[in-house]
Formats: structure tokens, C-alpha cells, sequence
């Protein structure tokens, strides 16, 4: 059994014939060629996937693609401005929030839902924001500085 | 890491979802926010041959109050009753912003947490002292399953095959009553390794009515019925919590595994018993005072 879905990704539309099982995060990645999202766990504990649905930070693993017909996903290939960084993105490279870089579209985008919903937090909130995004080179804190920056240029 | 393949179905009413279960019966799973289902399945822990989408039901969104009963529909996500309980009740958002992470409870929902009955989890905690019944419909008809009734062991609960769970109801707590979660876990967001939520009335200084259970300490959260029967009627006081904990300890069915032993279990429930009747007789408004 497979269906076709049409959805728009990063305001573009798609369309993809999936099998029920096929999860989001697979489906941007192996049928949409969309491979900024990361997998990671697989079981919805490491962040990695993280993308917006309806501008709200979900898991890629935790969806099934099938789903997600008639849905609006934000990845972080939507994030820039073509040659132009995203503010968020621009305050990680300047302040060295990530080293390999495999968490980062994850906490990009749990990041920029963050500063949606609030935007000047404080330190606390930014570690409680991300603390479902594991990044295991950085420590966390240049993530944190990086967050702070960017929420501080919005002013 | 990958679901072993599935049949699908997203019907659009209560009805058809029935139909399925009844064809289906221990075959199909329903899939409501996914976020403890899809993992089992990325594991092939479940393995059904059929899920059962409900998302694209109609009718399943209620999330009202009415005379204190709270009344919360099949799809209504963690983080929307997080939000309506702030203007609501405390006790709520601070149980629920201790589910997994935001992107998480974004997904999740209510009745999912419930009816998934993984006996560390804070939903169902709160269904049990809070008087809570899960409305099942089935090709027979309607019941309401009181929280007591429904938890049965981890992950099993007392709904048949062919029954969906179409709301969950709480009693809140009264304007002017108190309450105390807590729970304590590796790490913001994880599952908790023990778990203490309180609800009490004062009436001319007393303790008129106090709910109190435990959850993460045995095979289903757990009532504390004769610490509760303890507590009526006396003057707050921190001997009294002690009291109540100790009694709690010999009421809890505590088991030991990877995560913490039972004995560090027991220990930190009584803890967090006591703690948590503390924060509750502190929030709590006397009327007669």
C-alpha cells in the first residue's frame, strides 16, 4: 500500500508517493532530497530531526509522512535568505555554537520557534528550550551565547 | 530503527474508527500524537498490522470546564492544555512542562499519555488523584473507566480491543485548594525515577479532604488511600507529612530496576510525599481564616 501526499515544505510544494511507514524525516530527506534535517535516535530523544509543523517544533522520527498531506514543514533549508544567513544562524557561526554540526538544524529551528513564542529569554529558558536537542561536542554554552545574540539583534 | 510495515486508515469519525477495531481487534493501533507509539515501532516493540490514524477525526477537540470537571478530548495536544492551564491550574502546567521536551508535548496528547499507561508518566498520576475517568466507546456503546480502574500494570490498562477512548475528565482542585508535584529525573524532560502529587482543602485549620498518589514507584501510579485517611482531619504539620509518608511507603508496590533501586525509590517518595503535602497545605486558602 502507498499513498501520494502533497505538502509544502519551506512554502514550496511537493508531492511524494510514501508507504505508511515511512517517516517525515525520511521522506524530506530520501524523497525530497531535503537532507539539512538530521537522524539521529530514531525514538524522538536526541532532537536531530526537529522541523516546524504549523511553525511549532515537532520530531521528523515521530511523524509519519503519510500524515502529513495538506501540512506546512519548515526545515532548515528554509531558514536562509539565499547567500543571506538567518539571523539565528549567523549568531551560531559568529559565536561557535556548533563543532560537527549534526544537532544544529534541530536546534536552529526549536531555536526559532523559541524566540517566536519569546522573544528576549532568559538563559534558563533557552537550556529548557533546547534541552530535548543533544549536541555532544559544544557543551551547550556557545549554543546558548549564540541564542542570546540572536534574540538580543532582533531588538 | 525503521517500523515494520503496516496497513493505514485515517477515518473521519468515531464510527469508523470503531468499525476498524471491531474487524481488527488486537491487530490495529491507534495512532493519536504517536509520540510513544511511533518509538515502538521504530523498535518493533509493536508490531501491529494496522494503524489506525484518528488526527483527522472530527469531534475529538473538546477541552472545556464545567463546575470544576474538566473535560478533555482524544486529540487534545499536551501543550494546548499546558497553555489553557495557565490561566487555569497550576498544578497542570507544572505536571505537564515535565512531559519529554515542547516539541514533543506539541505532538502528544492527553488521552495518548493515558491510555499508553507507562506507570513514570505524569498523566496518568493526574487522572488518578484527580478523580479522573476515561469515556470509552465501542460497537457496544459508552462507559466511563474510573482512573482506578483503568491502570492495570505498566502499559496495560482495561480497555478492550475494540474500545477508543474519546475524552479523558478531571476533577481540578477547588478554588482556594493546594497542591504539590514532584518528581525527581536524571534530566529535564526524561521519565521520572519516582514522582509525588498532593491536593488538599483546609477547613478552620484542618485537612478536610487531601488526594495524594505516587507514580514511577510500582506497576501503575498508585492512590494513597490510608495515608490519605491519615491526613483527614488533622493540623497540617511537618510531623504529620512525615507521618503520612511513612504510611505511603507500606502502600506503594515500589520495584527496582536499571534506572534506581526500590529502596532509593521508597525513600525518595516519602520525600517527595511529604514535600509535595508541604507546597500543597502552603498553597492553600482557608476559607474559615
Amino acid at each position: 500500500m502507498t499513498r501520494t501526499i502533497r505538502l509544502h515544505v519551506n512554502g514550496q510544494p511537493y508531492e511524494g508517493t510514501v508507504e505508511p511507514r515511512t517517516s517525515l524525516v525520511d521522506f524530506l530527506r530520501d524523497a525530497l532530497d531535503l537532507t539539512g534535517t538530521h537522524v539521529g535516535c530514531e525514538h524522538g530523544v536526541c532532537g536531530a530531526c526537529t522541523v516546524l509543523l504549523d511553525g511549532q517544533p515537532v520530531r521528523g522520527c515521530l511523524l509519519l509522512a503519510i500524515q502529513m498531506d495538506g501540512a506546512r514543514i519548515t526545515t532548515v533549508e528554509g531558514l536562509a535568505d539565499g547567500d543571506r544567513l538567518h539571523p539565528l544562524q549567523q549568531a551560531f557561526w559568529d559565536h561557535h555554537g556548533l563543532q560537527c554540526g549534526f544537532c544544529t538544524p534541530g536546534i536552529l529551528l526549536t531555536a526559532k520557534a523559541l524566540l517566536e513564542e519569546n522573544p528576549h529569554p532568559s538563559d534558563d529558558e533557552i537550556r529548557e528550550a533546547i534541552a530535548g536537542n543533544l549536541c555532544r561536542c559544544t557543551g551547550y554554552h556557545f549554543i546558548v551565547e549564540a541564542i542570546r545574540a540572536a534574540a538580543a539583534a532582533r531588538r | 530503527m525503521k517500523p515494520a510495515p503496516f496497513e493505514y486508515a485515517d477515518p473521519r469519525t468515531v464510527d469508523e474508527v470503531l468499525e476498524h477495531l471491531a474487524q481488527r481487534g488486537d491487530d490495529a493501533k491507534i495512532l493519536a500524537g504517536g509520540q510513544s507509539l511511533v518509538p515502538m515501532l521504530n523498535f518493533r516493540l509493536a508490531r501491529p498490522a494496522m494503524i489506525v490514524d484518528i488526527n483527522r477525526v472530527d469531534g475529538l477537540g473538546t477541552l472545556t470546564e464545567t463546575d470544576g470537571t474538566l473535560r478533555v478530548g482524544a486529540l487534545v495536544r499536551q501543550r494546548r492544555l499546558e497553555g489553557w492551564s495557565r490561566e487555569r491550574s497550576p498544578l497542570l502546567v507544572a505536571a505537564l512542562s515535565l512531559i519529554g521536551h515542547a516539541a514533543i508535548r506539541n505532538r502528544g496528547t492527553v488521552a495518548g499519555s493515558i491510555v499508553h499507561a507507562d506507570p513514570a508518566a505524569e498523566l496518568p498520576a493526574l487522572l488518578l488523584v484527580l478523580d479522573g475517568v476515561a469515556v470509552a466507546r465501542s460497537p457496544r456503546g459508552e462507559r466511563q473507566i474510573a482512573a482506578a480502574d483503568l491502570f492495570q500494570g505498566p502499559l496495560m490498562t482495561s480497555l478492550a480491543a475494540d474500545e477508543l477512548v474519546t475524552e479523558t475528565r478531571f476533577t481540578l482542585p477547588g478554588p482556594g485548594d493546594g497542591w504539590g508535584f514532584h518528581e525527581v529525573a536524571r534530566r529535564h524532560g526524561d521519565f521520572a525515577l519516582v514522582g509525588a502529587v498532593a491536593t488538599l482543602r483546609l477547613r478552620g485549620g484542618r485537612i478536610d479532604d487531601a488526594r495524594l498518589a505516587v507514580f514511577a514507584a510500582g506497576p501503575t501510579p498508585r492512590r494513597l488511600a490510608g495515608a490519605e485517611r491519615a491526613l483527614a482531619g488533622q493540623s497540617p504539620s511537618p510531623g504529620l507529612f512525615r507521618e503520612a509518608a511513612e504510611l505511603a511507603t507500606r502502600e506503594m508496590d515500589t520495584h527496582g530496576d536499571i534506572h534506581a533501586t526500590a529502596d532509593y525509590r521508597r525513600t525518595v517518595a516519602a520525600t517527595l510525599v511529604a514535600r509535595a503535602l508541604a507546597d500543597a497545605t502552603g498553597r492553600a486558602k482557608d476559607p474559615t481564616r
